[in-house]
């Protein structure tokens, strides 16, 4: 008797499930944002920046969409850093919650999972953050049609961090050391490699961990053992402290080098005193004088009590993109924004200007090239690839 | 209402039945916008996990094991397809079923060499045995690159409702008729006392493998099944928090009954899907529920019992008991 | 070469240590009630944030002996609590039925902590650590102090069981539960203070391996938990210097193989390894096949 209505109980609960969110009308985008897992400190800038720009526009009376305004409801969905997860959460914002368009995910690996909902669905994805060039390109290579970014990609970082250390630090010997089961920094490492060597670098070790691993002790030996000039490090900020703190610990004196993925300021609390002096790629700096980029960050850290690192500006960015190409288009329907977007004439964003190449989801970007110094990050050079 | 149920349970062709509706709204959904496409992703995934249930069921519940190395069946089963339908077959109507096959097979093949090792070894020595080779299944897949190493691979998608219940529909009728045919019998009897079992004749080697082959054999078409819906697949997605949870699952609903695995993949599933705006508090209120359940009722909701419609009809027609 | 050698062995004591103080509290719930401790893993993780609530949080700064104390003491009470509330109900029920409740337990207590603290926590340094290099070796008073306490902690374990009364009664209960109660020894008492000393062992672990890698993090229990569950039944689980021995062995397969071999083989290689041995030596290098009355 109790079985009967559990189970009566469970299969009303699942119709429950099945009922999408109502409410006033609204214009509604989607935020696929690794929240907590792996890299919760990525995730919370995405959400902190695309709260803040729903939140000026609201105020300012919403989108207008054709002559009326309508407000910007943003949908958080968490992915907690997982491929399978990010799948599920572009799943359910596209199919269940009907977004018009998708913001994120901020992680290679899970941004080319959600990736390829968002193409299948036919729904707009930009990728705030997401380097790896398979988040754009389909499985044959070509590019996919609904899917953007608002950053750089792998090759090209790949080339401005190798020529940096060759032309700048002026090292010819590398170690690299990066975390084989993550697409982002198996990329960047491969990438770095190949150009490093093709400009006449000598990589010494190519040593590789896995996610979630905490001891380096063992990798660092053995790079030690080969006295590299410098030490390649695309991994995101939780491991990059880690290694670097480790890799003092044993006395290891060479050169840190990184890549964007390190970006998060959590990089220099976590890392402390290990990782001063340390080289990284980013997208902007919060010293850049555009006008656009002084108010956001004044913004931002008004609201946060912070300064935004890169995730948060490229949000903003991206934020900026769907919401102009939304007003463009003049409805909220994904074909009409998709099109719209690809169309964008430049549009001056935080991290710099923004436009699409026809056939092409990747924007052409520059780079910078920070220091850790005296618990800050500093702007060192422009990035020249 | 006591007679009432009474007399529904021993309908003996209601769950039939059953099985006939469910698959005509199965192929409703399919032609008809019933569902959105994400209560569907959900349905298909409660299907996988009924089948993920009842094939740990058969050597963790009726066998009386405890194996957490089930993930590694998934994995190998989705990879195997995911090969199978990228890079192998063309595309045809016949690709997700032989795909499926095929992942079953490979996991089976190896599930194989397991059962020989268990020979040896019980209770927590084999779970270790178990744990060992799932790691081992993860870190494999990671190094080889042809199957795309950590990053994994895209296998088309190709899993749909109606042919998520057929497999469903599949193995819950073998695995129950394995489990009420006289290698049945001889697996149960190794959970209670392997070595009078054994002094009585059971044959025990055979029934071990027979067991362990087919809890993998499901195992891996599950986790075909599993690949073709989910656009991606790495192997991150099979290690032993995946296992815990199929363990949840199988705990849950009631070791040693297949209409417990049924209940316990689905409770679990939905709840899951339900609870999502608790966010990481899901899997607070979750183990709890699982705790209490443990405490009050160690054997799961339906354990050691089980749905009449399940039952061979000479269990059902015996005389009542004094 | 030598000194490579000699560096990689110094790694492999550190993380052996700590695998082995893990593989303790395993080995001693098992000995006592045959049951496995699924929790023990998060246990280990509450000692890391213990250990950071106090480091941190109290307005005091305490030398470090006395918040590793508190920490196992704190952790020791969390373990034994569990034992009352979750395990004793059960003592009765099929065996799955506890383990079930451990892992139950482990996941409640993973994911309370996740959902307070969903960023990885920083662990401030509580020991100022100096390299010391010896011809080309290098080695830190930390890992120096880590591998003596872990080994100070395992000893003192070792004494415990063997020359007091309590460890006596530990060793009668392993050995035949039943008739333990006859002879006047509380069973109930005996056991929950073995669930005290186990936890707290493992959140000493905890600690000390908050110290040596110091970004702690909810779910850094699980991986770590069911290594060091490997580590005790490869050295015969239910055996005190099993576990000693089975952990060491864990960390020295994990940090040679990533010595000698391409790092991305480690864990392949660490489990085939540790599955030949278990192929070989069903019941763990030091276990005994259980008895079984037919």
């Amino acid at each position: 008797m109790k079985k009967i209505f559990f189970f009566a109980a469970v299969i009303a609960l699942s119709g429950l499930a099945g009922c999408g969110s109502g409410g006033a009308p609204s214009v509604k985008i989607g935020l696929n944002a690794e929240l907590t897992g792996e890299m919760p400190a990525v995730g919370a800038s995405s959400r902190n920046a695309a709260e803040l720009f729903v939140g000026q526009a609201n105020a300012a009376g919403g989108l207008d969409l054709g002559g009326t305004k309508l407000p910007i409801q943003l949908i958080v969905g968490d992915n907690g850093a997982k491929a399978d997860q990010a799948r599920t959460v572009a799943q359910r914002l596209i199919s269940q919650d009907n977004v018009v368009a998708m913001i994120g995910p901020d992680a290679s690996s899970c941004a080319i999972p959600a990736s390829i909902v968002a193409e299948t669905f036919k729904c707009p994805m930009i990728s705030p953050w997401s380097t790896n060039s398979k988040t754009t390109l389909d499985e044959a290579g070509k590019p996919k049609h609904y899917v953007f970014r608002a950053c750089f990609i792998d090759p090209f970082e790949a080339r401005v961090l190798a020529k940096f250390v060759l032309n700048n630090i002026k090292a010819t010997t590398a170690a690299v050391l990066y975390d084989v089961a993550s697409e982002a920094p198996n990329g960047q490492a491969n990438l770095f490699k190949e150009v490093f060597e093709q400009n006449g670098g000598k990589i010494v070790a190519f040593e590789t961990y896995t996610t979630g691993d905490r001891d380096f002790f063992a990798q660092l030996t053995k790079i030690k053992a080969q006295n590299p000039e410098v030490i390649f490090l695309p991994a995101y900020y939780n491991d990059a402290a880690g290694i670097t703190r480790q890799a003092r610990q044993q006395g290891i004196t060479a050169q840190f080098v990184g890549s964007d993925a390190w970006s998060s300021p959590e990089v220099i609390t976590l890392g402390g005193q290990d990782i001063e002096g340390s080289y990284f790629c980013n997208h902007y700096s919060t010293e850049i004088a555009t006008p656009v980029a002084k108010k956001f960050v004044a913004d931002y850290t008004a609201k946060y009590g912070k300064a935004p690192d890169d995730v948060a500006a490229l949000t903003y960015d991206a934020m900026g993109l769907i919401t102009e190409a939304i007003r463009t288009a003049g409805k909220a329907d994904r074909q009409a924004v998709r099109d719209a977007l690809a169309k964008i004439p430049k549009y001056e964003g935080v991290t710099g200007t923004l436009q699409f190449q026809p056939g092409s989801g990747d924007p052409i970007k520059t780079a910078v090239i920070l220091q850790i110094k005296g618990g800050k990050f500093v702007w060192i050079a422009n990035g020249q690839p | 209402m006591k007679r009432l149920l009474d007399s529904v349970a021993r309908c003996r062709w209601a769950l039939p039945a059953l099985v006939a509706a469910g698959f005509a709204y199965t192929l409703a959904c399919e032609y008809f916008p019933i569902l959105n496409d994400y209560s569907e992703v959900v349905l298909v995934t409660v299907g996988i996990n009924i089948i993920l249930c009842a094939s740990l069921n058969l050597v963790n519940g009726y066998m009386g094991e405890f194996s957490v190395g089930h993930a590694g069946f998934m994995a190998l089963g989705a990879y195997a397809s995911a090969l199978m339908t990228t890079k192998w077959l063309p595309t045809s109507f016949f690709e997700l079923p032989l795909g499926v096959l095929f992942g079953g097979c490979v996991a089976a093949l190896i599930g194989f060499p397991l059962a020989l090792l268990s020979f040896k070894t019980r209770g927590d020595y084999l779970a270790i045995i178990t744990l060992a080779f799932l790691m081992i299944v993860k870190s494999a897949i990671e190094n080889i690159s042809y199957v795309g190493g950590p990053r994994g691979m895209t296998p088309p998608v190709l899993t749909t409702l109606p042919w998520t219940f057929f497999w469903v529909v599949v193995t819950v009728w073998v695995i129950r008729n394995l489990v009420y045919s006289k290698f049945g019998r001889a697996i149960t009897a190794i959970r209670e006392d392997e070595i009078a079992a054994n002094a009585m004749g059971v044959r025990v080697r055979e029934a071990k493998i027979l067991a362990f082959v087919t809890s993998s054999f499901f195992g891996g078409v599950a986790g075909a099944l599993y690949a073709q819906v989910n656009f991606f697949i790495d192997p991150k997605s099979f290690d032993i928090v995946k296992s815990t949870e199929i363990l949840v699952m199988v705990y849950l609903g009631g070791i040693a009954s297949l209409g417990g695995s049924i209940i316990g993949a689905v409770i679990f599933t939905v709840l899951l899907q339900v609870l999502q705006p608790l966010g990481t508090w899901r899997m607070v209120i979750l183990p709890l529920i699982l705790v209490l359940l443990m405490l009050f009722r160690p054997r799961g909701i339906m354990g050691m019992r089980e749905l009449p419609w399940f039952l061979p009809a000479r269990e059902l027609f015996k005389r009542p008991k004094p | 070469m030598f000194f490579y050698l000699a560096q990689q062995t110094i790694n492999a004591l550190q993380l052996g240590s700590i695998y082995a103080l893990i593989a303790l509290g395993y080995s001693m719930v098992y000995g006592v009630l045959v049951m496995i401790n699924f929790a023990h893993g998060d246990l280990f993780m509450l000692g890391a944030f213990a250990c950071l609530l106090l480091a941190v949080l109290l307005p005091v700064h305490l030398p470090f002996v006395v918040i590793l104390l508190l920490v196992m003491l704190v952790i020791g009470l969390l373990g034994a609590l569990i034992e009352r509330v979750a395990y004793r109900p059960l003592r009765d029920a099929p065996r799955v039925s506890a383990i079930i409740t451990a892992l139950g337990c482990g996941l409640v207590i993973e994911n309370t902590t996740l959902s307070l603290s969903p960023y990885p926590q920083f662990l401030p340094t509580l020991f100022a650590s100096r390299t010391l290099s010896y011809a080309g070796l290098t080695v830190t008073t930390l890992q120096i102090l880590i591998i003596g306490v872990a080994l100070g902690l395992m000893v003192g374990l070792d004494l415990l069981i063997r020359k007091t009364g309590f460890g006596m009664a530990m060793r009668a209960i392993s050995f035949d539960a039943r008739t333990v109660p006859l002879m006047g020894i509380p069973v109930n008492r005996m056991i929950s203070l073995t669930f005290f000393v186990g936890a707290g062992l493992g959140g000493a672990a905890g600690m000390l391996y908050g110290l040596a890698y110091p970004q702690i993090s909810a779910t850094m229990g699980v991986l770590i938990g069911w290594k060091a569950f490997i580590a005790a039944v490869i050295g015969g689980i239910g055996s005190i210097r099993g576990a000693v021995l089975g952990g060491f062995i864990l960390g020295g397969v994990e940090v040679m193989a990533v010595a000698y071999l391409p790092s991305t083989y480690r864990d392949l290689i660490s489990y085939s390894l540790l599955l030949a041995i278990l192929v070989f030596k069903p019941y763990g290098l030091l276990g005994q096949p259980p008895n079984q009355k037919v």
